[in-house]
């Protein structure tokens, strides 16, 4: 059966490639077809890495492709039936995780797929430190945090994440996305659990009872989110006055459309985006060039002009400078900035990828409650 | 009286073919023509549909990973007593690290994880970090060494379920399908009260979709029948109103109704402002249930109307003009004679609407919230996020025989003949 399925996919990639083959002039250039996630982000790439990219090596040419939020999914069906037709895919971290252990992407050794900073440091220690992984190229850390409405409270603003669970001094509502990874560490937090125990408590049923609990004191002030777009659509529409977002989101809300939003960054979950070269594509060493040159420094560094996120080269933070329409400097806007990461989160995804679809399941019957 | 002797003379053609042959060849003629016309058709919709749905259904009770990937632990564990609650032997303790060691090699391994932890929480972690460290292990003893590598080893639960989830099928993606779980002792059991969800999913679903059916009946039937007795002219700009909306891309209809019913949103801007709530008590009509059905029953309007229209169009007027003259008044003749003749219609609709509305993902996830969101919407969560595939297949498996047994009982109780579409 696997294999029918095999045979039918491949008979429809033909004919798809013969259509398409056959409507444009034959080229002798390569196309390496990279997913992202769409919108500002692929843009940013687009100006930072691709064009660069185009500009030096004219025989290659970078499609973009935008599904990169099922991006494991798809990934794992085209290695099922045996015809990768990507070529470098975007992932956050935690997803990587799955693709290396399923074998759907390529491991590598970073010092020699990876160009080594200006001043010679290697690669495997110019990333930040638990950056790499061995299926992982990083380039961002961003974070998810929480924005609210300027407008909304009289008074003192609130500025710390135990504000998002005070109802009495902060009415309104709340807009979280509807998963509860982050959603459970930053109830235990607001309960008081100091952060080195968070997944202690999470792994007894008790500190997962106490996590719901917390959480059950601003249900019904809730509306879940589930694509990166709605929570700053929610904080703009004045639906939610508090709002878990990518600093990204956030940065573009408040700077670029001039929302009445701030943001605290206590307490803010760093996360990590980047690529992995998948298992089977045709153009791997063509795609490990790209990835060399835009992975270096100065690359990681011009990304930053574009969007609001933070190199994982501890080398291109210098380089950070100002934002390329804007002209405000990004450096206070970097989730990495010591200002804003006083108090940060990082998950322990392999913790997350025992308890996931467990706490998935009881997380999806608390909130049909 | 003279017997006419009659020979039986075989009749021929002229030239000479018996007729029966001649007929026989004919008519194998037009059955060959017949079904190379509808052989595209029919090898398309296998490779296309059919296909797919069969390999998709298979997996939801496909289960050859583990027993390939521990192809020597799991044939000896056969042979181990897990009611004894003793660890296995050191034999199946030596197949199982030198299956990890193959499993690294091949990138198999995680797989085996993953798939094990959709039973039991914990296992991906066991056998990744397993995998990283048995690298080493080459002699005996094979049982200390695993064991110092994670004590996890040493739980009997987990080698009992490596031993049940080794067979070649499994009927653990349709027991978690339908909030069943199976116990440390590995008995069936409900699922625990925290955990259960699908159930509940399937009725709201089946119950949303039947409301949203009934909906688009109300709302439907009026409308083809001013579209079906109005004049040409005022019945084509009714026509153009139903089919304007269904041309337009489903996403904006769908974010069209959230800018009209959201909190701070048109509606209640104007119920504020006319007095009808106070400001700081604004209706909650999105992100909910009530979005869904409001949402859906708009989208899915057009399905019905025009199943309705083209039947009523072929009532002939005159029915109720001798209804009328024969003494019935306008509401009896109405539902004793206009109205039965528009069942076909109606069934054509109402099976139309519901069992789009069954399947129904995208409105759903985005105007549903938390109350609104439909079996479908998980489906595609464990066929896009969680990659757990198998349960996706088992839950869309239940799905459709939940749809082809209304459709057979739809058959019983209306008859499928009765159906017009157009």
């Amino acid at each position: 059966m696997k294999r029918l399925l095999k045979y039918t996919s491949l008979a429809v990639a033909g004919l798809a490639t013969y259509a398409f083959a056959s409507a444009g002039p034959a080229t002798a250039e390569t196309q390496l077809v990279v997913v992202s996630w769409g919108g500002a982000y692929t843009a940013s790439q687009q100006k930072a890495y691709h064009e660069p990219y185009m500009k030096l090596n004219p025989d290659i040419k970078i499609l973009n492709d935008d599904s990169a939020s099922e991006g494991l999914s798809k990934l794992r069906a085209q290695v099922e039936a045996g015809n990768v037709t990507w070529d470098l895919v975007d992932m956050v971290a935690s997803d990587t995780i799955t693709a290396c252990d399923e074998g759907l992407a390529v491991e590598f050794d970073p010092d020699e797929l990876l160009a080594a900073a200006p001043d010679g440091t290697p690669a495997s220690e110019d990333f930040l430190p638990g950056f790499l992984m061995p299926c992982f190229i990083p380039q961002i850390v961003y974070s998810t945090t929480f924005g609210y409405r300027t407008d909304k409270f009289e008074g003192d603003q609130p500025s710390k994440l135990v504000d998002v669970f005070n109802l009495d001094k902060y009415p309104g509502k709340r807009s979280l996305e509807k998963k509860p990874i982050g959603n459970l560490e930053w109830a235990l937090l607001a309960d008081g659990v100091p952060q080195e125990e968070i997944y202690d408590v999470l792994s007894t049923p008790e500190g997962v009872d106490r996590a719901f609990a917390k959480l059950d004191t601003i249900k019904a002030n809730t509306i879940w989110w589930t694509k990166g777009a709605v929570p700053t659509q929610h904080l703009a529409d004045g639906e939610a006055v508090f709002a878990s977002a990518y600093n990204g989101r956030l940065f573009a809300a408040i700077e670029e459309e001039k929302q009445p939003i701030a943001m605290m960054w206590e307490y803010q979950v760093f996360d990590i985006d980047g690529w992995i070269i998948p298992k089977g594509g045709k153009n791997e060493d063509e795609v490990r060039k790209f990835v060399k040159f835009a992975t270096d420094t100065q690359r990681l560094a011009d990304q930053a002009k574009y969007i609001s996120y933070g190199p994982a080269r501890k080398s291109s933070a210098p380089l950070v400078g100002k934002h390329a329409e804007l002209g405000i400097d990004m450096n206070p806007h970097m989730p990495t900035n010591p200002k804003n990461a006083e108090k940060t989160l990082l998950f322990n995804y392999e913790w997350w990828a025992d308890n996931r679809a467990e706490l998935d399941e009881r997380f999806t019957a608390w909130i049909a409650k | 009286m003279a017997e006419a002797t009659m020979t039986p003379e075989v009749m021929t053609t002229a030239d000479g073919t018996p007729l029966k042959v001649s007929l026989q060849r004919a008519l194998r003629r037009s059955k060959i023509r017949a079904v190379l016309l509808v052989a595209p058709l029919f090898l398309f919709i296998v490779i296309t549909f059919l296909v797919p749905i069969l390999d998709m259904t298979f997996r939801s009770v496909e289960n050859s990973l583990v027993a390939n990937v521990l192809h020597r632990t799991v044939p000896l564990l056969a042979d181990w007593d897990e009611t004894t609650g003793e660890l296995p032997s050191e034999a199946v303790f030596e197949a199982m690290v030198r299956d990890i060691q193959e499993g690294r090699e091949t990138r198999e391994i995680g797989k085996v994880g993953t798939r094990l932890n959709y039973e039991k929480s914990g296992m991906s972690s066991l056998f990744r970090k397993s995998s990283r460290k048995v690298k080493k292990i080459d002699a005996p003893p094979f049982k200390d060494q695993l064991l110092a590598v994670d004590k996890k080893w040493s739980d009997v639960d987990n080698w009992r379920l490596i031993k049940r989830e080794g067979g070649a099928f499994t009927p653990s993606y349709y027991l978690a399908a339908v909030d069943f779980t199976r116990n440390t002792a590995g008995e069936i059991a409900r699922a625990p009260e925290d955990r259960q969800i699908y159930v509940n999913l399937f009725i709201r679903t089946l119950f949303l979709s039947l409301l949203i059916t009934v909906l688009c009946i109300l709302l439907g039937y009026p409308i083809a029948f001013l579209m079906a007795t109005l004049p040409v002219r005022t019945s084509n700009l009714l026509m153009i109103l139903v089919l304007l909306p269904f041309w337009t891309s489903l996403l904006v209809r769908t974010t069209a109704w959230i800018v009209l019913l959201q909190q701070e949103g048109v509606l209640n801007d104007i119920f504020v402002w006319i007095g009808l709530v106070a400001d700081d008590n604004r209706l909650q009509m999105i992100h909910n249930r009530t979005g869904t059905i409001i949402a859906m029953t708009h989208i899915l309007l057009p399905f019905m109307v025009l199943p309705l229209y083209s039947v009523m169009k072929t009532i002939p007027p005159s029915y109720m003009r001798a209804a009328l003259s024969l003494g019935a008044n306008p509401v009896i003749a109405f539902v004793r004679v206009y109205m039965p003749n528009t069942v076909a219609g109606v069934g054509a609709g109402s099976i139309l609407v519901f069992i789009i509305a069954i399947g129904y993902y995208i409105t759903p996830a985005l105007v549903g919230g938390t109350s609104g969101t439909l079996i479908s919407n998980f489906i595609a969560y464990h066929m896009q996020v969680s990659l757990n595939w198998g349960l996706a297949a088992a839950l869309g498996a239940i799905l459709l025989a939940i749809v082809l047994a209304l459709y057979v009982l739809y058959d019983k109780i209306v008859g499928i003949d009765n159906m017009k579409l157009g």
